[in-house]
């Protein structure tokens, strides 16, 4: 009798309780949205790359029902040209006139500096889903600014270390004059002589010239025992079928953060195989989310997706784990999803990272070798690597 | 330094000297001899490449597709003089950079629409594509050295169409004084319909060659735009031996600028053109 009673009470709480915690669900779904800002390249040369992005962002809410955190997307675009000199007038038009609550961009990353200026002082929100800018989480760094990407000293680290690794003891550099090239260069250095090698050379040429062959040629006089270099687009095309058409591929390893052959392979033809590089995604990774994922792109897009979709897919989970911090309130707690989108840890196609201090994804970074036209993952270069954001306060 | 790689080097600044004379041989004629400021030159080395891309796509063979894609480029061109630049010639420069500026937009999305955004590549022909070992680290891919022998070939060519034959002397005196040349009897208008086409036909033909090495991809137009009007202005505006020796100086500048002194590197180029221009304001071979 007692025990009988015990157990009705017991199913009216549990009744209530359920019928409490569904309602205020019912009730945000009417009234709250979330606003985001996709500032993002949709023309020039980093088109396909924003649209990489776009699609992996809008996939993961599709995936979520067409909801984050129970909240419907309102999206505000605006294609930021990859022109750093329109990129603060781009910023404010998203954080002032549409009054957005999270900023998502760029690409480029003279854009992402100026973007990220202007969300600390508007204290907005931002995920940048793919500028390396070591900056960005180094001495720029600020609590509001996350990246679901790299640094461009994380695969220049980690593969500065797989080289010395492979027993080189020499090593020549090679890069644009620019701030990624020199980001990514410092990283392999760092990497490559704290394994016991010598950066015997940096080479540079100005950006974006692509004649190769005075440089090839001082490579091949100082005959390293590898070459690191960084290019992207049609420099890395090209350059990659120099260094070949120059004989200098059977000689001396060419190594390069992942960016050399990703979305070049096509064009490079057979110049491009075998070559090994670091980054953080591969292809051929044996995890069910990025098989689900993948799958789940190309039946959306009709088309391959890439480490800049990876991206963006993550910068959609990395604004949910912040909005689940503030499920069923009205107004959005920054600091709340703050607190929250720092602690995450993000379930990537990539596998799973969290961020670091400074915001930056604490994330394996893999090395991978072309075969065919794919970048096969052969091993990782460093487990769960973060970058060590010099002069970031937030350290 | 040793004297083989200087040696090297010297080759190197030579072959790139004449790769920038091919891609700077079409706006000779057009900026050059025509005297129209042709911003979309790049534009039109940007659609040979491309062409190169589809064509060879379709033909399997680049030999094939540069003597497809030269006629194409010269129809092309003289479609584009009838329609646009015809109008131009009375009218001052502004204008005629604001046209060629549109056009520039105009390739890009159409470029954009038409192949996409990705970065290409276009096999080297595979009777070229072997290399001559010239050290024991380092080889020369035939391929840049016949490029340097068409450059060669098309100078000499270029300068005896100019020099010596008689549309080459009708170009001449039209691009002194058109209406005189038109009141002798010639036909001014069929004249500079053919030259602008010309020019148009050199440009797309510098793409297609130059696409095997250099890959094709978005904005590639704009690379060669700035340093093709740095040649034609230091070597005398008008000159195609000027032209000639002007490429082959930034060749000279460059390939060394890149070697001996990285950190001036983008410089190079323009501290040369600035030294000529203040030792002779005309450029190199402009003659009174």
């Amino acid at each position: 009798m007692m025990q009988d009673q015990q157990r009705r009470n017991v199913m009216r709480v549990a009744v209530g309780l359920a019928l409490a915690a569904l309602a205020p669900i019912g009730a945000v779904q009417a009234a709250e949205k979330v606003k985001v800002g996709l500032m993002l390249p949709y023309t020039g040369t980093y088109a396909s790359l924003g649209n990489a992005i776009t699609n992996g962002f809008k996939q993961y809410v599709a995936e979520q029902g067409g909801t984050l955190a129970g909240r419907e997307v309102e999206y505000f675009v605006v294609d930021d040209e990859s022109d750093p000199a329109k990129a603060t007038e781009n910023a404010n038009k998203l954080t002032k006139r549409d009054q957005v609550d999270v900023l998502v961009g760029t690409v480029h990353s003279g854009v992402a500096l100026a973007m990220a200026k202007v969300a600390r002082d508007t204290k907005t929100l931002m995920i940048i889903p793919n500028a390396g800018a070591d900056e960005l989480t180094g001495p720029l760094c600020s609590p509001n600014v996350f990246r679901s990407s790299f640094s461009n000293w994380q695969p220049g680290y980690a593969m500065g270390k797989v080289a010395a690794e492979r027993g080189h003891k020499t090593a020549v550099t090679l890069t644009w004059k620019y701030a990624a090239g020199d980001e990514a260069t410092s990283g392999f250095a760092k990497g490559f002589e704290s394994g016991g090698g010598k950066v015997v050379k940096q080479l540079t040429l100005p950006f974006p010239n692509v004649e190769f062959q005075a440089l090839l040629t001082e490579i091949a006089s100082l005959k390293p025992d590898a070459v690191y270099v960084f290019f992207a687009g049609g420099g890395a095309v090209k350059f990659v079928k120099d260094y070949e058409a120059a004989g200098l591929k059977n000689s001396i390893p060419l190594y390069s953060s992942g960016f050399l052959t990703d979305g070049t392979l096509e064009a490079m033809g057979t110049s491009g195989e075998g070559l090994v590089t670091a980054l953080h995604y591969a292809d051929g990774l044996d995890n069910a989310k990025d098989k689900a994922f993948r799958s789940g792109y190309v039946t959306a897009y009709k088309a391959q997706p890439d480490v800049y979709a990876v991206q963006g897919y993550d910068a959609a989970q990395l604004l949910k784990a912040g909005l689940d911090a503030v499920k069923g309130s009205d107004k959005l707690d920054k600091d709340a999803m703050i607190k929250a989108m720092g602690a995450a840890t993000i379930d990537s196609p990539r596998g799973s990272f969290t961020l670091s201090p400074a915001h930056n994804p604490v994330q394996d970074i893999y090395l991978r070798k072309v075969e065919g036209k794919e970048n096969k993952v052969i091993g990782i270069a460093a487990k769960k690597l973060a970058d060590p954001a010099r002069g970031c306060k937030m350290m | 330094m040793d004297l083989v790689t200087f040696l090297i080097q010297i080759l190197n600044a030579l072959q790139y000297g004449l790769l920038l004379f091919l891609v700077a041989s079409g706006l000779t004629l057009v900026f050059g001899i025509m005297g129209i400021i042709n911003l979309a030159h790049g534009s039109f080395y940007m659609v040979g490449a491309y062409m190169a891309f589809v064509l060879t796509g379709m033909t399997g063979n680049l030999m094939l597709t540069i003597a497809l894609g030269i006629p194409l480029a010269f129809a092309f061109g003289a479609l584009l003089e009838w329609l646009l630049f015809a109008h131009l010639y009375k009218r001052d420069h502004l204008e005629q950079v604001l046209l060629t500026y549109g056009l520039i937009l105009i390739f890009e999305e159409l470029r954009s629409l038409a192949v996409g955004d990705d970065v290409h590549g276009v096999a080297v022909p595979a009777l070229f594509s072997a290399s001559i070992p010239l050290s024991d680290t380092l080889s020369y891919p035939v391929y840049r050295i016949v490029i340097s022998v068409v450059c060669l070939l098309l100078a000499g060519g270029l300068w005896w169409l100019m020099k010596r034959t008689r549309l080459g002397m009708m170009i001449r005196a039209g691009s002194h004084d058109r209406d005189m040349v038109q009141s002798l009897g010639i036909d001014i208008n069929l004249l500079y319909r053919t030259v602008f086409a010309l020019g148009v036909a050199l440009a797309a033909l510098a793409g297609m060659l130059a696409a095997p090495i250099s890959s094709v991809y978005p904005g590639m137009g704009g690379s060669v735009l700035i340093i093709s009007f740095v040649i034609v202005v230091i070597g005398g505006i008008g000159s195609v031996w000027g032209a000639l020796v002007a490429a082959l100086l930034i060749g000279f500048a460059d390939t060394f600028g890149k070697v001996l002194l990285p950190e001036f590197a983008g410089l190079a180029v323009y501290l040369v053109m600035a030294a000529v221009l203040l030792w002779r304001p005309e450029g190199i071979f402009k003659k009174g």
